[in-house]
């Protein structure tokens, strides 16, 4: 019989405010440690938090977004737990009443299809500070640059069934929060982090126990740990054992997981009503003001440029992925409005192939979109041909020329001019009487020939079209 | 006795007749002459009370006198639960042994500006959990009327210091009566205000959602003038209101009558157990207020029982919590040669903490803790709405309330420290107020075997000019707020 995995995914997200959740240090990545602290991150006596309301509006934005209800009156309760790295002795999140509940994200993957996952919250909460114990001798080094950085936690439902639809749910959600500009996302500088839920059980029998994967920052990562998981637990189960619920943390070096704590070991965190905040409220103008101010969000992207543009399923999808691809692409299209569909063609083929083999990303594009239309433009109108511009993208590339340039200084303008085009064909065929003969007389394939000869002859810069054109008629011709 | 009330003393100021310096040296001597006895203070840096005032003389000097701010020269103590930038901030804890705030409180702050001369720390509770002052880390405070006995607390160190006129007047702060009581167990006026009126950013948290400052005097006025100058809304405390109904402070004082003024009298409050004599001086004193032209009113405050069983499970929660952060990882004591991490935590803590401050955050812990959270903490916040019902109820058949402050006077030093319980019952009537954020002001009505008896005003949230003015009332007509400890009572320091 088979098995059925069930997995739900918490991600914690950091919030791209310039001040931290409740004090007004900054959120700067990087600095020295314990340089942007105060009274209030550093849980000094008698300081009291102020809320961001950056980070609430941010926080609202992405709740709209993943079509979530905003509550108008959210509250913030105090986790109570003791770690060196949490200065107050106590996290303040949300905990009985999120900002934000009842959400989805539509995912589309290989083995499932099209799939809604539902989005059980999103609640605004504090990060913890950072503690280092690696290569120190019996102490251990706190830094609360982090203390207080604003997070956003957003739980899923366990509605995915595979890690591949774990890893489109993330992605997607990934992809969201970067188009919406809340969060930086970073996976490499933890500002987008994730734990899964995972268990295993026979279809259509209840959830079986689950165990929480901890510590991935980044996609590869994270399917690796599920899929070992999945193994994991489904030995335990068929050897005659039984899964015990527990957090385990993934050791990306070992590619296995390990036990960190089971849940009676786990802490009460001792959750009760923050006293130093009222309640959250927000008037459902505020709400409105911000769901007008929303960003087209990558699925409509992808349906517009579907529509607009004519792009295939799959050029949409790869010029949607980022905010500064969709950008790009649209900027192109303005400069180069005839084709569309050479812009997303040239863009997705060959502008990010070479991007991605120099190890840039596009905000480090040698060439503007306006540039890079001038040459579009020179396909478009026969001055160059598409085997040139290849070659003058490269150029562009490297040197950040401009096509037009490029092309006159080379003198690559290709001859469209039909009588110097005859005039080569016909000294071709002039020197070339078998060959003109055996194709009189049906040997078709010697078409090719002539091709090869003229733009041999014109140093390969005879419009090809307009050659294949005049050859057809004056080979016939007799 | 030097001064009769902060006004006078500002008075003489804004007459030329005394200065700031002069004043300020007034007090230190007493304080030189007296604190040993009473162990009021538990900081006191005198040469930085004579800067203050020299540096307050001479900005009048340099303004005149209209251009004397509010509390110009006037001396203030502060308990030590208030952090400052200038000397330690303890809370008389040894967790917070030599502790220096790098910031000023809120309150401390106003004070500045309204040229207050801040006259050291005065002795608490430690973390402000005890109603006797008994709990200090730095020793026992000494009730000036009989100084075998506690002065009420957790503000008990501030308490003592205004009745035996170290300072004219002190802050303290009031979580279920800590200024209240102490006021009324040595004979002065000590007002809580509105939570929400005062802000509470840098004053060491007990229980967030309770904790109020508030000042203790000599008279009526002399609390309205501290009140004025220190409330107000604090953008950096969430909990403070932008906007609060303003007051006109003083004018609220002038009251002289009673006329057309309903009492309410909860019944609950007058009940077997609480000391005749003291009971006998509290309804002496609403016999006044009828002669004066109110008209009492029988009330109910049915909920009235369950305050102190509410109070002991809120407070303790949010203390557990507000006390986590004394961890000796950033501040605050350590202990030796710590093993391991959780070695630290527990011995410095242990070491750190004294025996209330424990059997408080165990409490509330216990109550917050997985699967009692519903049968404690809940139910006690399901009573706290309960308990503001009833005043929002009597509220709208009377003024104002009037109560005993404590059922009992002050206790012999020891008296009750084995008996937390019984400890904990001496707040039976000040409670209430806290857990429904009203005012509440204590003034002193009488004597019972010698010692002083307090009457407790409540009215409803944001009328301290109701409570104000009833008081200011009362206090005209009466001289009990006049009354000094006699061995208090010369003019001057050393010689008494």
């Amino acid at each position: 019989m088979s098995w059925e995995v069930v997995i739900g995914l918490e991600v914690h997200c950091q919030i791209n405010t310039k001040t931290k959740a409740f004090c007004g240090c900054s959120t700067t990545f990087g600095a020295e440690p314990n340089t942007q602290t105060c009274p209030v991150c550093l849980g000094m006596p008698g300081q009291l938090p102020v809320l961001n309301s950056v980070a609430v509006d941010k926080t609202i934005l992405t709740g709209l977004a993943i079509a979530g209800d905003i509550n108008l009156e959210s509250k913030f309760d105090r986790k109570n737990y003791f770690y060196p790295d949490l200065p107050k002795g106590y996290q303040i999140t949300q905990f009985t009443v999120p900002l934000v509940e009842h959400g989805h994200i539509d995912i589309v993957t290989k083995s499932s299809g099209a799939k809604r996952i539902g989005v059980t919250r999103i609640h605004m909460e504090e990060d913890a500070g950072k503690s280092m114990h690696e290569g120190l001798d019996a102490v251990s080094h706190i830094d609360l640059n982090r203390s207080g950085i604003p997070l956003m936690e957003i739980v899923s439902e366990p509605d995915m069934r595979s890690a591949d639809e774990a890893i489109a749910y993330l992605k997607n959600l990934h992809q969201v929060i970067r188009f919406l500009g809340v969060s930086g996302a970073d996976m490499e500088k933890g500002q987008f982090r994730c734990d899964a839920n995972v268990s295993v059980r026979r279809p259509g029998e209840p959830f079986g126990t689950r165990t929480e994967m901890k510590n991935m920052n980044s996609f590869r990562f994270i399917k690796q740990a599920i899929d070992y998981e999945v193994v994991r637990q489904i030995e335990v189960i068929e050897d005659g054992g039984k899964v015990i619920q527990e957090s385990r943390l993934w050791d990306s070096v070992k590619n296995e997981s390990r036990s960190m704590r089971s849940k009676e070991e786990a802490n009460d965190y001792r959750y009760f009503p923050e006293p130093d905040l009222p309640p959250l409220r927000v008037s459902q103008l505020e709400v409105d003001n911000i769901k007008a101010g929303m960003p087209e969000l990558p699925h409509q992207l992808r349906a517009r440029f579907e529509a607009e543009f004519g792009l295939s399923a799959y050029d949409a999808d790869v010029l949607t992925q980022t905010r500064e691809l969709s950008d790009w692409y649209e900027a192109l299209v303005a400069a180069h409005p005839a084709d569309p569909k050479r812009c997303a063609n040239w863009m997705a083929n060959e502008l990010l192939g070479r991007l991605k083999e120099m190890n840039k990303d596009l905000a480090h594009c040698p060439i503007s979109a306006q540039a890079f239309a001038q040459l579009l433009d020179r396909m478009a109108d026969s001055t160059i041909s598409g085997k040139t511009g290849k070659d003058v993208l490269d150029a562009m590339m490297e040197t950040g020329v401009s096509a037009d340039d490029f092309i006159e200084a080379k003198g690559l303008k290709q001859v469209s001019d039909s009588g110097a085009i005859d005039t080569m064909i016909q000294t071709i065929m002039d020197a070339s009487p078998n060959q003109l003969e055996a194709y009189r007389g049906g040997k078709e394939k010697l078409f090719g020939f002539f091709v090869g000869q003229v733009m041999k002859a014109s140093k390969g810069q005879a419009n090809p079209a307009m050659v294949n054109q005049r050859l057809k008629e004056l080979l016939k011709a007799s | 006795m030097p001064f009769s009330s902060l006004s006078e003393i500002k008075t003489r100021l804004d007459d030329g007749q005394t200065t700031a310096v002069e004043v300020a040296q007034l007090y230190l001597d007493r304080i030189a002459a007296h604190n040993e006895q009473l162990n009021a203070f538990v900081h006191l840096d005198a040469e930085h009370v004579l800067g203050q005032a020299q540096a307050s003389d001479a900005y009048r000097a340099a303004h005149g006198v209209h251009g004397a701010r509010a509390l110009e020269g006037l001396p203030i103590a502060v308990k030590d639960i208030f952090c400052t930038q200038d000397g330690p901030t303890q809370c008389c804890s040894n967790i917070l042994k030599d502790f220096h705030a790098p910031y000023d409180a809120h309150v401390i702050t106003k004070l500045k500006e309204a040229g207050a001369v801040l006259v050291g720390k005065t002795n608490m509770d430690e973390f402000a959990m005890g109603s006797s002052t008994e709990t200090s880390a730095f020793g026992v405070c000494r009730n000036p009327w009989d100084t075998d006995r506690i002065p009420g607390g957790s503000s008990g160190g501030s308490a003592s210091a205004v009745a035996a006129a170290l300072t004219p007047a002190a802050l303290g702060t009031d979580t279920g009566g800590s200024i209240r009581q102490p006021a009324s167990l040595t004979g002065i006026t000590g007002m809580k205000p509105t939570y929400g009126r005062v802000s509470r950013r840098g004053i060491i948290a007990f229980a967030s959602s309770l904790d109020q400052a508030g000042p203790m005097t000599r008279t009526v006025k002399d609390a309205a003038m501290l009140t004025a100058a220190i409330e107000g809304h604090d953008p950096l405390d969430s909990t403070t209101v932008a906007d609060a109904p303003q007051l006109d402070w003083l004018k609220a004082c002038e009251q002289r009558d009673m006329k057309g003024m309903k009492i309410g009298v909860p019944k609950e409050y007058f009940v077997e157990g609480m000391d005749a004599e003291v009971r006998a001086s509290v309804e002496e004193a609403l016999k006044q207020c009828e002669a004066l032209g109110a008209e009492l009113v029988d009330i109910s405050l049915p909920n009235t029982d369950l305050a102190v069983a509410a109070y002991y499970v809120i407070a303790p929660s949010e203390a557990s919590a507000n006390l986590s952060r004394y961890d000796s990882v950033r501040f605050g004591h350590r202990c030796e040669n710590p093993e391991d991490l959780l070695d630290m935590y527990t011995r410095s803590r242990d070491e750190g903490f004294g025996a209330e401050v424990k059997r408080r955050i165990l409490t509330g812990a216990y109550a917050l803790s997985s699967g009692y959270y519903d049968a404690y903490y809940l139910k006690a916040q399901k009573v706290r709405t309960l308990i503001q019902q009833d005043f929002t109820q009597a509220f709208e058949k009377v003024d104002v309330i009037a109560t005993p402050t404590s059922p009992i006077t002050a206790f012999k030093i020891g008296e009750k420290t084995d008996d937390p319980l019984t400890m904990y019952l001496s707040d039976i009537y000040t409670i209430a107020v806290n857990l429904a954020g009203l005012p509440g002001l204590s003034q002193p009505c009488g004597f019972a075997q010698n010692l002083p008896v307090g009457l407790q005003w409540i009215a409803p949230a944001w009328r301290e000019d109701v409570l104000l003015g009833a008081a200011s009332a009362y206090e005209a007509a009466t001289d009990w707020h006049k009354q000094v400890p006699a061995a208090f009572n010369e003019i001057s320091g050393g010689e008494a």
